[in-house]
């Protein structure tokens, strides 16, 4: 994750998380500070690909 | 310099005269100046092939993967790290292996040569403190420890850490180097910045997997690059498809890197490839106090668990 964000990655699109099966409210939790802090990022413009454009 | 070149030979000579060895690995001249080829000798009367200079920065320990013959192995600091690496990794048996340790004083930097006097260079010789540049009706002599290769300058592990017999007398080693300054720099930049420098830095990257190829650690059989099913990786020049390459590549090197150079060194357009490994070398001294192939008695942090270990980006 270091290596991602030292080459341009923005910190909070890349997040990590253990949760075990019966954590059913660590997983709610889990996803909705993910979706938050992602959507406050706004879009990835940068390490995505495009798709290959067939005329 | 020569002192360690005649030692070299004596070493040779003698363990392929008793038969102690199959082969011998070291350097010989070649074809261009400045650029030492990798040769494995295996008669007695080929031994004078042998040479030793700074131009020797390719790392060998590249040649002994797989081995099962007795083989003698000329060795820097940063090579004899990356045979600790193998042995560890159990792609050399130690007892198959004679360690000819050289203490190095930095290896030159062909580029910084080559763009100061242009490729018309007829030949460089080194006498350990100076080198003598000749071109065409003309001599220069120039320090060496001006023109070092970026990692040899920054080094610390001049000395090899495992050997059998040594080529010479060790060195001291440098005290005060600031290793990670350039990725200190880059750290201190913005996320944009650090894209916009990245993607700088590997525009002119052309995928023909030099770096990989010189590297001691990339020995895997099928390179992940290379493979199909599944495709890990587009294979195309797409800018995104390159930056995957490169930081993939880095990470199987992360806790394995000695910062040879070696991939720096054989990337045909200069790209800074340790941009990468760099980083992952400063979190692995950072985090687990890790240096790469400093010793056989201790397995790398990332094969091992420990109760302490950094886990603070897991939320």
């Amino acid at each position: 994750m270091n290596l991602m964000e030292h080459m341009g990655i923005e910190p909070g699109r890349l997040q990590f998380s253990w949760i075990s099966s019966a954590e059913s409210t660590k997983f709610v939790d889990v996803v909705k500070t993910v979706t938050a802090s992602v959507k406050a990022l706004g879009p990835n413009t940068t390490y995505n690909k495009q798709a290959v454009k067939v005329a | 310099m020569s002192g360690y070149q005649d030692k070299i030979k004596e070493v040779a000579l003698r363990l392929l005269k008793d038969g102690s060895v199959d082969m011998v690995i070291g350097f010989r001249k070649g074809t261009l100046p400045m650029m030492n080829e990798p040769c494995f000798i295996r008669r007695p009367e080929d031994v004078h092939q042998l040479v030793w200079d700074s131009n020797c920065g390719i790392n060998l320990a590249n040649y002994l993967t797989d081995r099962k013959e007795k083989i003698a192995v000329v060795a820097k600091g940063c090579d004899s790290r990356n045979i600790v690496t193998h042995i560890i990794e159990n792609k050399i048996k130690r007892e198959n292996l004679h360690i000819i340790g050289v203490p190095c004083q930095g290896m030159v930097d062909k580029r910084r040569i080559i763009s100061e006097f242009g490729d018309t260079l007829l030949d460089v010789a080194d006498d350990g403190e100076n080198l003598k540049i000749k071109i065409h009706g003309s001599e220069k002599s120039l320090k060496k420890t001006d023109v070092l290769q970026s990692n040899c300058a920054a080094c610390i592990h001049r000395n090899p850490v495992l050997f059998d017999e040594l080529a010479g007398e060790l060195v001291p080693e440098q005290a005060g180097v600031d290793r990670y300054a350039e990725v200190n720099r880059v750290e201190a930049m913005s996320p944009q910045e650090k894209w916009q420098y990245f993607e700088d830095l590997l525009s002119p990257c052309i995928r023909c997997y030099a770096c990989r190829n010189a590297c001691p650690l990339c020995y895997c059989p099928t390179c992940f690059v290379d493979e199909s099913r599944p495709q890990w990786v587009g294979k195309s020049q797409d800018p995104i498809d390159i930056r995957t390459f490169h930081f993939l590549r880095a990470y199987h090197c992360a806790g394995r890197c000695t910062d040879c150079g070696a991939c720096e060194r054989a990337c045909p357009v200069g790209i800074k490839v340790r941009q990468f490994t760099s980083k992952l070398n400063k979190d692995a001294f950072e985090m687990f106090g890790w240096e790469a192939g400093m010793t056989l008695d201790e397995r790398p942090p990332l094969d091992t668990y420990k109760p302490n270990d950094p886990n603070d980006f897991i939320k």
